[in-house]
């Protein structure tokens, strides 16, 4: 009898193998290593993480604290996120119960849909959207269902109650809006028993490295998600969480001046794209931008490699945000001033030339 | 504060195409508040911030403590007025506390340092005290880093 030994590729599991790679990191390889390219494929904030949030954390590494802390995470922190959620949108969690500190925002979607899913339930998302859900939500066992959502919020949360189903809500970017104040989907009483509320620190106080997010829901969901939490990750980093305290304690003025700079940049890329003919939505929150390049008659895929290889500029094609992204490019504008003109310069004699 | 003089403190070389829009308005508006901000005194001058340590000069700077004697009329503003017009005066500001004036002085070399103070700030009638403490090394001007922190060391791609 003869055995075939298998080869270190067949040892991975069929679901992962099937996974594909996100489109994201197919353009990264592309970019990677090339010099004097001027990226609008970075979603994440130019800004150094605020001095005071670092100082702390240096502080705390001086001081010794670098243990495990509660699977929860430390109770300051909690007790000053139930303080945040309360303030921002009048919505009451028990620190002690509802709050959950998670190793990104990441974390804690792949916490909810694994807490949540049972193998073959369909999760409805909006797309185009974060390239991380429809990955995350397949390796829980669930069918991802891409959507186009056109509903106001408060349609989502009547439709989610008709239909009887539980609402995650992302809202990472929620500080980051320019036009009106914050809303939040935590805001709504009545989808307070059914939202699984989402929110971290990278964005609004550029804090991506420290890997710091969390979740707010109704206690055993929390409870369930706290389960799979301690054992795979036991508890986000000390440091971090000390650093996210001192952001939430002293860092609103730090929200503000970036906001401010993203919004100047968002008015400056919006009317740079339309002046070339790109026709661009004007986003109200966030810091990205999403042109429709189906005036030049290039696919996004096409339009985003040329761009790089006779431009130096990188954006990522809108497809690979799901597939309602083709014909459409995303630019983020979380880089400066300076890098912003010359990117836009450069793209507006692209298109002239096409 | 209009975020026009903001963005103008922060690059007072921004064209006016680019600052129009940033603001969501026109060169032309631009280039009118602009004026309006010069002619009302509001806005000053447009300077460079330059990290002098990098040049290859022999110049010397310095931050003098200057307590000065109120006078009945005016308080301090008439000797204070007559010390800033010095040239060798490049800021100079009224402050609470120990002293009254500081004043941020600029020299060729230590001794001219030295001297403008014994002999022209020190003899000045009203002028009680001074005390000068030479500047070594700049680490921040006008809100600016002289290291930049290393900065694009993002990854080129991310979601």
């Amino acid at each position: 009898m003869t055995t075939v030994s298998k080869s270190a590729r067949d040892f991975v599991a069929p679901h992962v193998r099937g996974l594909p790679k996100s489109g994201i990191r197919d353009f990264f390889d592309i970019v990677a290593g090339r010099k004097d390219v001027i990226s609008l494929g970075i979603g994440e904030p130019d800004f150094q993480t605020p001095w005071h949030i670092r100082e702390k954390a240096i502080e705390s590494i001086e001081r010794g604290a670098t243990r495990y802390t509660s699977n929860l995470g430390t109770p300051e922190l909690r007790q000053a996120l139930a303080g945040y959620m309360r303030q921002s949108f009048r919505a009451e969690y028990d620190w002690a119960s509802e709050i959950l500190v998670t190793v990104g925002v990441s974390e804690a979607f792949d916490l909810a849909v694994r807490a949540l899913l049972s193998p073959g339930d369909e999760v409805l998302y909006h797309e185009p959207c974060f390239v991380a859900y429809a990955p995350l939500i397949r390796m829980a066992h669930g069918v991802p269902v891409a959507v186009l959502n056109r509903e106001d919020t408060e349609a989502l949360a009547d439709f989610a109650i008709r239909h009887d189903l539980v609402l995650i809500s992302d809202e990472v970017y929620s500080e980051l809006t320019y036009e009106g104040g914050r809303f939040s989907m935590a805001a709504i009483p009545r989808l307070r028993d059914r939202l699984v509320f989402l929110n971290g620190f990278s964005k609004a106080w550029s804090m991506t490295g420290f890997r710091l997010g969390y979740v707010c829901a109704p206690a055993p969901l929390t409870d369930a998600m706290m389960k799979i939490h301690q054992f795979g990750m036991m508890c986000a980093s000390s440091t971090s969480q000390i650093a996210g305290l001192e952001a939430l304690g002293h860092g609103e003025s730090d929200i503000e001046k970036m906001r401010d700079s993203y919004h100047l940049r968002r008015n400056f890329i919006v009317a740079s794209l339309n002046e070339m003919g790109l026709d661009c939505f004007m986003p109200r929150g966030a810091f990205y931008v999403f042109p429709s390049i189906q005036s030049t008659g290039l696919s996004s895929q096409e339009f985003a490699l040329r761009l790089l290889n006779e431009c130096s500029v990188a954006c990522v094609p809108g497809s690979a945000f799901g597939a309602c992204g083709a014909g459409f490019l995303r630019c983020a504008y979380a880089t400066g001033m300076d890098q912003l003109k010359e990117a836009m310069e450069r793209m507006a004699a692209f298109v002239k030339r096409l | 504060m209009d975020p026009l003089l903001g963005l103008l403190k922060k690059n007072a070389r921004e064209s006016d195409a680019t600052l129009a829009k940033e603001l969501a308005t026109t060169p032309e508006d631009i280039r009118a508040r602009i004026a309006a901000y010069e002619k009302e005194g509001i806005i000053r001058a447009f300077q460079a911030v330059v990290n002098e340590d990098r040049l290859e000069t022999t110049d010397v700077r310095a931050v003098i403590e200057l307590r000065i004697r109120p006078e009945r009329e005016g308080g301090f503003d008439r000797v204070a007025t007559r010390i800033s017009k010095f040239p060798q005066v490049e800021s100079m500001f009224l402050m609470s506390g120990a002293y009254d004036l500081l004043l941020f002085v600029k020299g060729q070399s230590l001794q001219e340092v030295a001297s403008f103070v014994s002999a022209r700030l020190a003899p000045l009638d009203g002028v009680l005290s001074t005390a000068t403490h030479f500047m070594l090394k700049t680490y921040k001007d006008q809100g600016v880093l002289m290291e930049s922190e290393p900065h694009d060391d993002r990854l080129q791609v991310c979601p």
